[in-house]
């Protein structure tokens, strides 16, 4: 396959779930993972007589991420009916936003690999309510439906078609994921559709700017699927248009268990939505005085705490980004370093062996058994001499295990550095009197043989002895 | 002018139509868009879309859980039900 002969253009539809107390329409409770059709009233089952009335913090939070991406905010918007028949919408249509959408445009800057960045423009971001479930693999030929998710609030974000590999895609998807949850109006919870993503995919000949026929790849709700289902979709494409054939406008669904794309088959007749204005609800009008009272409520963002991160700290651009990605680690940093005094290494703890330890066990940084004054007095004891670097990873298993404070490990484990000159220079002369062939083998100009003594001594003080102040003295008292 | 597919019209709206009522329906529909042309002559550049006849604001509600939601009546007109789960002829993605 000739892939540079072929470019990639890609948009991104992004849905996330706003971390309301209600749902958006009615004062139903948006609950996760409670029992099925529990968190579903009237209004959300479309039962007759029913109106809907537009909650106030979701409005609030669409301008605040409005106002976090440059746009500009609609002051007079519009909700309309897009109409389609499927069981887990009961209305019969979904109550959303067409021609007049809340956030106009904007933009998002993001990372790439190479260690450029890239501003991609957002097209639009809109309100709508969120849909049921549907479980077709419970009951033998039918299908369950749980309304629960019915009415949830969504704000979904229309990408440019500015993308251009499967990574940038995924990388714009982690940075809105970022960017959410540091204006918590998301919880960022993937794994419960807190995020969902469709993509609209084609290709076209380098150079050209004309854009090909495209298809569009639905619910993924993962970073690592996004980019494997568009490098799928796109070797798909190219395959059926180098043999000479068409790309059908199509829907397809990822499956990650084969890794493949695949036509969605239900919504047949459904891209024909004909919207209207619903007439149950009123143009949403803005005023200036909210939208800058929610512009006062902007937190610091990633971009510019990443910033501040290389200035205030002196970290890597590597290091910084990595760790504003998510708040809750950024803000166990900061807090680290504020006692620890050394960013460099309290920045290489947070993100090795901390971050492993909250991946061992799939806990969230807010749930880690070190708090960050403890972490930082381990950081003190390797600053100030008493622990090694490697018995320094020692103490923190232990911490982590036992919950208890770097002092009282050092203590119940004896893992004190041994930085005692007399006490280190009576191990080397044992060590040298008791291996002579070796200490003659490296006075015949072996200097190899200075890492077999290294390792001898180590031994002898089960690694507690500073390693720096071995290596001087044993060159001193070889010769 | 266009002729209006009534019959993809009856699926989208999931109304069963046969025969006579096709076109007897498509009659219907083919005045009303006349009608339509007609105020289509009508020069609105200068007129602001309307979106609702109240000139009025949407109203708010704060964001509170005000509903307890009672499954089993909600449930109750149902046709069928397990689980907690409404149970429906399947439909596949």
């Amino acid at each position: 396959m000739h892939e540079n002969k072929w470019e990639m253009v890609i948009g991104l539809e992004v849905h996330v779930q706003l971390a309301t107390q209600s749902k958006i329409f009615s004062g139903a409770p948006v609950k996760f993972g409670e029992p099925p059709n529990s968190q579903a009233c009237a209004v959300d089952l479309g039962l007759p007589g029913v109106l809907p009335v537009l909650n106030e913090e979701a409005v609030k939070m669409a301008i605040l991420f409005g106002l976090a991406i440059g746009a500009k905010i609609n002051t007079h918007s519009i909700f309309d009916r897009k109409n389609y028949f499927y069981p887990d919408l009961p209305k019969g249509y979904q109550i959303s936003q067409f021609e007049y959408p809340i956030v106009g445009t904007g933009s998002l800057t993001i990372d790439l690999e190479n260690g450029d960045s890239k501003t991609i423009g957002i097209t639009r971001a809109h309100l709508e309510e969120d849909a049921g479930k549907s479980i077709h693999d419970a009951y033998p030929g039918m299908t369950a439906i749980d309304l629960n998710r019915t009415g949830t609030p969504l704000l979904e974000i229309v990408s440019d078609p500015d993308l251009r590999s499967p990574e940038e895609a995924s990388a714009y998807f982690r940075k809105l994921a970022s960017l959410v949850s540091y204006l918590k109006i998301c919880d960022g919870d993937m794994s419960q559709g807190s995020m969902r993503c469709d993509a609209n995919v084609s290709i076209r000949e380098s150079g050209s700017n004309k854009l090909g026929q495209r298809t569009e790849i639905k619910n993924v709700n993962s970073f690592r699927f996004i980019e494997k289902a568009i490098s799928y979709e796109v070797n798909r494409q190219i395959t059926i248009v180098e043999s000479g054939h068409l790309i059908k406008q199509e829907t397809l669904l990822y499956d990650s268990e084969i890794d493949e794309t695949r036509p969605m088959r239900s919504k047949e007749y459904s891209n024909d939505y004909r919207y209207f204005p619903d007439p149950d609800l009123l143009p949403l009008k803005l005023s200036e005085e909210l939208i800058n009272s929610i512009k006062n409520k902007l937190p610091e963002l990633p971009e510019f705490r990443q910033e501040r991160f290389i200035q205030e700290y002196g970290l890597t651009i590597y290091d910084a980004s990595w760790l504003v990605e998510d708040p809750e680690l950024a803000d166990f940093f900061e807090a680290t370093t504020e006692s620890s005094n050394n960013a460099k290494l309290t920045a290489n703890w947070v993100m090795g062996e901390l971050i492993a330890a909250l991946n061992r066990e799939e806990l969230k940084v807010s749930e880690s058994r070190i708090s960050p004054e403890e972490l930082a007095e381990l950081i003190l004891r390797i600053t100030d001499g008493t622990l090694s670097s490697k018995l320094a990873k020692t103490a923190f298993e232990k911490m982590w295990e036992e919950e208890k404070p770097v002092d009282d490990i050092i203590e119940i484990y004896g893992l004190e550095q041994v930085s005692d000159d007399d006490e280190i220079k009576a191990i080397i002369k044992e060590v040298l009197e008791s291996n002579p062939k070796q200490v003659e083998q490296f006075r015949q100009g072996k200097e190899k043989v200075l890492g077999f003594f290294v390792g001898k001594i180590m031994q002898a003080t089960n690694g507690k002895a500073n390693p720096q102040q071995v290596n001087t003295l044993l060159r001193i008292l070889i010769k | 002018m266009p002729k209006i597919d009534v019959e993809h019209l009856s699926r989208l709206a999931q109304i069963g139509l046969e025969g006579e009522e096709l076109s007897e329906l498509y009659e219907n529909l083919d005045q009303i868009m006349r009608m339509v042309d007609q105020m289509r002559e009508i020069d609105t550049t200068e007129v602001e879309p309307l979106a609702h006849p109240l000139d009025a604001n949407q109203q708010l509600r704060s964001d509170v859980q005000t509903e307890e939601i009672d499954r089993e009546l909600n449930q109750a007109m149902a046709p069928l039900i397990e689980d907690g789960f409404y149970i429906v002829p399947r439909v596949v993605d």
